[in-house]
């Protein structure tokens, strides 16, 4: 489904990552773990578009296109779903207004009818009870006054309206008490699909106790320097990243 | 502007020497001292720190008439409706150039007690009760508000007695027919609520064919102890109109006031705003919204007197600037000795959208109690990226997207409102406005 090659990009002139090679197939979770600065958000950001990062030389196909070519709306057409680490507010747009936007947008790309507000509703509400939750954030302007916890369930809202093949998220656990994380976890768990794929983009395993990937890859520095199973990610927690990033070359 | 003084004089001179004002001698002595004070304080410069932003030359190099007899082209009955927000036959009162319309207003059904006219018939009617409020709240230093009451005879009036919940709003429709020359209205409107009333008043300024025209109003709202006023102000002057206004309201203990004034229209705008809480668990809201486009100058110059302690204010304008147009805002608060456990909060966000617009924001805070809270904020700039970003990457195309943030920042203060009716024509022409259509997606 999405296939990096030797992936470099840059923000501004510097160079973030350095050489990224990522397969994922269509039902899988992936991990990507990594310190601080490893270039993870960088990643996540890119995959939608996000217009500060430039790709200096590689390649991104989903779903055998070139993704680099799309503009992230098309991106969001395509199937590509960004969980924001850092929801953006929107004042005056409810949640609703904005959701709804959204889903006929896509639907509209796909040769599909646009959705009233009464049947956008029900579609809505099947959503909501197929992930456990009630609507109480859908007449609020889209993530103002939002707790951090219901930023990140409203993360994951949108994800199940907008039902994208692949779904990344970033650092979704950051901020959230343990009860928060469960909420949303055991939302994402409900989510996964045999013709979705998840990046789940994280600096803790916390996360992965929850949602459990089936692979786990960490990236330093720009580059992936290991991958491996969900164990992996027990490693991680119980000796850091610095024994990885030892250089190669010794 | 000496011209334009000696015009506004001889004016006044031959207002008042006509009789058309009515005769009563308090009222004539008001506009004498009102025409003095005007004098003495000349039309605004630039050079004066509270017209730093707002110059009124073209005001002042226009010969403004005054339209003294009723128009014969005045707008019929169904030609108003697109500026009506009441049900049929509800409290709508009508001013065509200054000057109530019977055949175009319509009160029905008031609560005992209640009043809801023109102010040219209260005078006659119930002149001792007008003369305990009128020109009693508007700071003497303003000089168009000094105008305008040396014109007084006529504008929107609203009693509600003690205890007397008026649940319909009222409205005020202040509708400018310009003619061949420039002409000016000075309407004036006051709005009395007694202990634990309540009323709203809707009040709306627009211009009906095209031409140059001033309105220069004044509004003062009294809310006595426990009561309640909402007020709502949607000024929608014509392109070629300049609009100037003040606006005072003064609380009593326990109680709340909610003032929307909404600009759309007029070349030149300013208002001017004075909220005094004047007893002790007051609320104020400020709610204002300024969209402009073109060469469209609006200044909105706000004072919040908190002049009791335990009083809380809120204040949040949204300004939306495209073309070459020009918002100002200045915020106010003073906090008097001993007003203790003040809390204020003020907001100015304004949304740039061209690179020839401009915004200006001025809070001012003056604080002379020391157990307060005071906070103040504003924004000036473009269409946040991130936002932008946000919304494309949920499959909004780019240009929904810019629609969506800059509606947004109308429909924040809209939806602050309380009447469904006023919501839903603002928002269509916010829609209008800002996206180009009134279609509710």
């Amino acid at each position: 489904m999405l296939e990096i090659r030797n992936l470099h990009a840059s923000v501004a002139g510097t160079e973030i990552l350095k050489g990224i090679d990522l397969s994922v197939r269509a039902g899988e979770v992936h991990a990507i773990m990594g310190p601080n600065g490893s270039g993870k958000s960088t990643l996540a950001q890119l995959l939608a578009g996000h217009p500060a990062y430039t790709v200096t030389s590689g390649s991104i196909h989903f779903d055998g296109g070139d993704l680099t070519e799309l503009q992230p709306e098309e991106r969001a057409r395509a199937g590509v779903f960004l969980a924001f680490q850092y929801p953006v507010e929107i004042r005056g747009v409810t949640n609703a207004y904005f959701l709804r936007s959204a889903l006929n947008a896509i639907r509209k790309s796909r040769g599909q009818e646009e959705l009233d507000p009464v049947d956008f509703l029900e579609v809505l509400d099947q959503k909501l009870k197929a992930i456990g939750w009630d609507d109480s954030l859908m007449n609020r302007p889209v993530n103002e006054g939002f707790s951090g916890g219901e930023k990140k369930r409203n993360e994951i809202l949108q994800l199940a309206v907008l039902e994208p093949r692949l779904a990344i998220l970033d650092e979704t656990d950051s901020g959230l008490d343990i009860d928060a994380l469960k909420t949303v976890a055991e939302a994402v768990n409900r989510l996964r699909a045999k013709d979705r794929a998840f990046v789940v983009v994280t600096h803790y395993q916390r996360l992965l106790n929850y949602i459990v990937p089936d692979y786990v890859h960490v990236l330093a520095e720009g580059r992936i320097v290991k991958s491996g199973g969900k164990e992996l990610a027990h490693e991680l927690e119980a000796r850091g990243y610095d024994w990885l990033r030892e250089p190669a070359a010794v | 502007m000496t011209g334009a003084v000696e015009r506004f004089l001889s004016d006044q001179r031959a207002f008042v020497g006509n009789g058309a004002g009515g005769s009563l001698a308090w009222v004539k002595e008001l506009r004498a001292q009102a025409i003095a004070r005007f004098t003495a304080l000349g039309l605004p410069t630039t050079a004066q720190e509270d017209w730093r932003f707002t110059s009124v030359q073209a005001i002042a190099e226009t010969a403004f008439a005054l339209p003294s007899t009723p128009r014969a082209d005045a707008p019929s009955a169904k030609e108003i409706r697109a500026y009506e927000v009441c049900e049929a036959g509800r409290h709508l009162v009508v001013f065509v150039n200054g000057r109530y319309s019977g055949a175009l207003s319509s009160v029905a059904g008031l609560p005992a007690g209640v009043k809801v006219g023109s102010l040219a018939e209260a005078l006659k009617t119930d002149g001792e009760l007008v003369r305990r409020y009128l020109g009693k709240y508007i700071p003497d230093d303003h000089a168009f508000a000094a105008l305008n009451m040396s014109f007084v005879f006529d504008g929107g009036f609203v009693y509600i007695p003690p205890g007397v919940t008026m649940e319909e709003p009222v409205q005020f429709l202040y509708l400018s027919v310009p003619g061949a020359v420039p002409t000016v209205s000075h309407p004036r409107s006051l709005v009395v609520v007694e202990r634990m009333g309540r009323a709203s008043v809707v009040e709306t300024y627009a211009g009906h064919g095209d031409g140059v025209y001033l309105t220069n109003a004044v509004s003062e709202i009294v809310v006595a102890d426990g009561a309640r006023a909402d007020i709502y102000r949607i000024q929608r002057e014509r392109e070629q109109a300049f609009h100037v206004a003040s606006t005072a309201t003064h609380q009593g203990r326990d109680s709340v006031v909610q003032l929307h004034p909404v600009v759309l229209g007029a070349a030149l705008a300013r208002h001017d705003i004075n909220v005094v809480l004047d007893g002790e668990n007051g609320l104020a809201l400020l709610n204002g919204l300024y969209i402009l486009g073109g060469n469209q100058h609006a200044d909105h110059h706000t004072t919040i007197d908190h002049a009791k302690p335990h009083c809380e204010s809120h204040e949040y304008f949204n300004g939306v600037l495209d073309g070459g147009s020009h918002g100002v805002f200045n915020g106010r608060i003073i906090v008097r000795p001993g007003a203790q456990r003040t809390d204020s909060k003020q907001t100015n966000n304004n949304l740039v959208l061209s690179e020839d617009a401009r915004a200006d924001s001025q809070p001012q805070l003056e604080i002379y109690a020391d157990d307060v809270k005071c906070t103040h904020g504003a924004t000036l700039g473009p269409i946040d990226e991130g936002a932008m970003f946000y919304m494309r990457s949920r499959g909004i195309p780019l240009a929904e997207a810019r629609s969506l943030l800059t509606y947004g920042f109308g429909a924040e203060i809209v939806d602050r409102m309380e009447i469904a009716p006023l919501q839903a024509q603002l928002d269509r022409m916010i829609r209008r406005r800002l996206l180009g259509t009134e279609r509710t997606a």
